[in-house]
């Protein structure tokens, strides 16, 4: 039963990691709109498990949390999304913070382009260490995978970036995903 | 060192997740080896390029709202029924209970409890969790080293030295006190990237306690001595960044 301190402890120690969780989940599902749901749900998620959490490492905790929400998310939704074309017109580029957009310009444009082409698991491992910066400790404790292996993933996953930098406007790389 | 080996290493390598005797002998492969030293080049322009285009999304304020300080929108945690068990399996599980502890009890008392520097880390790790509630993370808000440093007189004892490295990717955001280990200490805000990074200051002591580096919560610190002051820098990015930080401190 969580009530008063544990729920003061909960807001305390998993609701910092807040945007950790929203940027794993807007990059796993390529949309802001489903991201904010599915981190909501997430962290109910999380709320309802934290009876289990004791101590450690919370953000990794919240992480793996997310990131099973969020492929669960995504089988439920696989069947619809396949009747969809992949472009501009039904999935419009949903980063619209303007003053990011001012700030970093086409090589963001780009970049995301490429990083969104890329089959989840390489994008979930990139995200992880480029921009949540984790530890190859962290990432396999979030994506439940023995350490010996991150750093091959990570060497697999910076190339298929780099591969898909290298042909940015190629749309059967993006629908090969 | 063969060289596909090396090219997995290289990531390690980039990443600073070798240990020290890998990392020399990597670097020994480097000097022989022109497509290795042109991979981590590249590799290298890479991670540039994906830190300088600024991917990293928050979360909307809407989602923050409706989770943060509104304890009622979290839904109520289900609460299991008790189970009939009858009372000689509470024996054994009483008779369990009691070996458990005892032999708790027996390694507590041959293994030392935490550190003075982890309990310092723990309440500074608190602290700048704190700060990270909303409305918490600066008294004082500006990226000019000339307002936040003499907001500090007066209201603490001592004058943290104070300066912005935007140019080095760690602009200034602000200032705060905070209470830490019941002293009242300074905090200087530092963004890096998406992150907030807290430069936690305190006059040094004659036996500070504020040294070495460590993780706690998911949570990298970083504590050192200069100058008259301990410092130990908080934060959830990558322990090198607070190390470039620290550096940059050192030299100002």
């Amino acid at each position: 039963m969580l009530e008063g301190e544990d729920r003061a402890r909960f807001e305390a120690t998993v609701l910092p990691h807040l945007d950790a969780a929203f940027n794993l989940a807007r990059w796993l599902l390529r949309n802001r709109t489903d991201a904010e749901d599915v981190t909501q749900d997430a962290v109910f998620r999380a709320f309802r498990a934290f009876g289990t959490y004791r101590s450690g490492n919370a953000r990794a905790w919240l992480l793996q949390i997310v990131r099973n929400t969020c492929f669960t998310w995504l089988r439920q939704n696989r069947m619809a999304a396949e009747f969809m074309e992949f472009d501009e017109t039904t999935m419009p580029q949903e980063s619209q913070n303007p003053e990011m957009l001012a700030m970093a310009g086409s090589d963001r444009e780009q970049l995301t382009r490429a990083l969104e082409s890329l089959p989840e698991s390489f994008r979930e491992i990139l995200v992880l260490r480029e921009l949540e910066g984790c530890s190859y400790k962290e990432i396999a404790e979030i994506t439940s995978r023995p350490i010996g292996t991150v750093m091959s993933a990570l060497a697999r996953a910076r190339a298929q970036l780099r591969n898909s930098l290298s042909q940015p406007e190629s749309k059967e790389a993006r629908r090969a995903v | 060192m063969p060289c596909d080996q090396a090219q997995d290493q290289l990531h390690g390598y980039l990443d600073g997740e070798l240990d020290a005797l890998s990392a020399a002998n990597f670097e020994k492969h480097l000097e022989t080896c022109p497509d290795c030293k042109q991979t981590l080049a590249a590799e290298e322009a890479l991670h540039q390029s994906i830190q300088k285009a600024n991917l990293y999304e928050r979360a909307p304020d809407s989602l923050r709202k409706s989770l943060l300080g509104n304890p009622q929108q979290l839904p109520a945690v289900r609460s299991f029924p008790a189970s009939r068990v009858s009372p000689w399996r509470w024996l054994a599980v009483a008779a369990v209970l009691l070996f458990a502890v005892s032999i708790g009890w027996l390694e507590l008392r041959t293994t030392r409890g935490p550190s003075e520097s982890q309990l310092m880390a723990a309440s500074l790790v608190d602290a700048h969790l704190r700060s990270l509630q909303p409305g918490h993370l600066t008294d004082v808000e500006s990226t000019d080293q000339h307002t936040v440093k003499p907001w500090f007189d007066g209201r603490i004892d001592f004058a943290p030295p104070v300066r912005d490295f935007a140019n080095d990717g760690f602009p200034l955001l602000g200032g705060r006190l905070d209470v830490a280990g019941g002293k009242t200490v300074a905090a200087l805000v530092y963004a890096r990237r998406k992150h907030i990074i807290n430069v936690f200051v305190e006059k040094a002591q004659p036996e500070s306690y504020w040294n070495g580096a460590g993780e706690a919560q998911g949570y990298h610190w970083l504590a050192w001595q200069e100058n008259g002051f301990s410092f130990c820098a908080v934060s959830d990015v990558a322990s090198p960044d607070l190390a470039q930080l620290k550096q940059l401190i050192l030299t100002q």
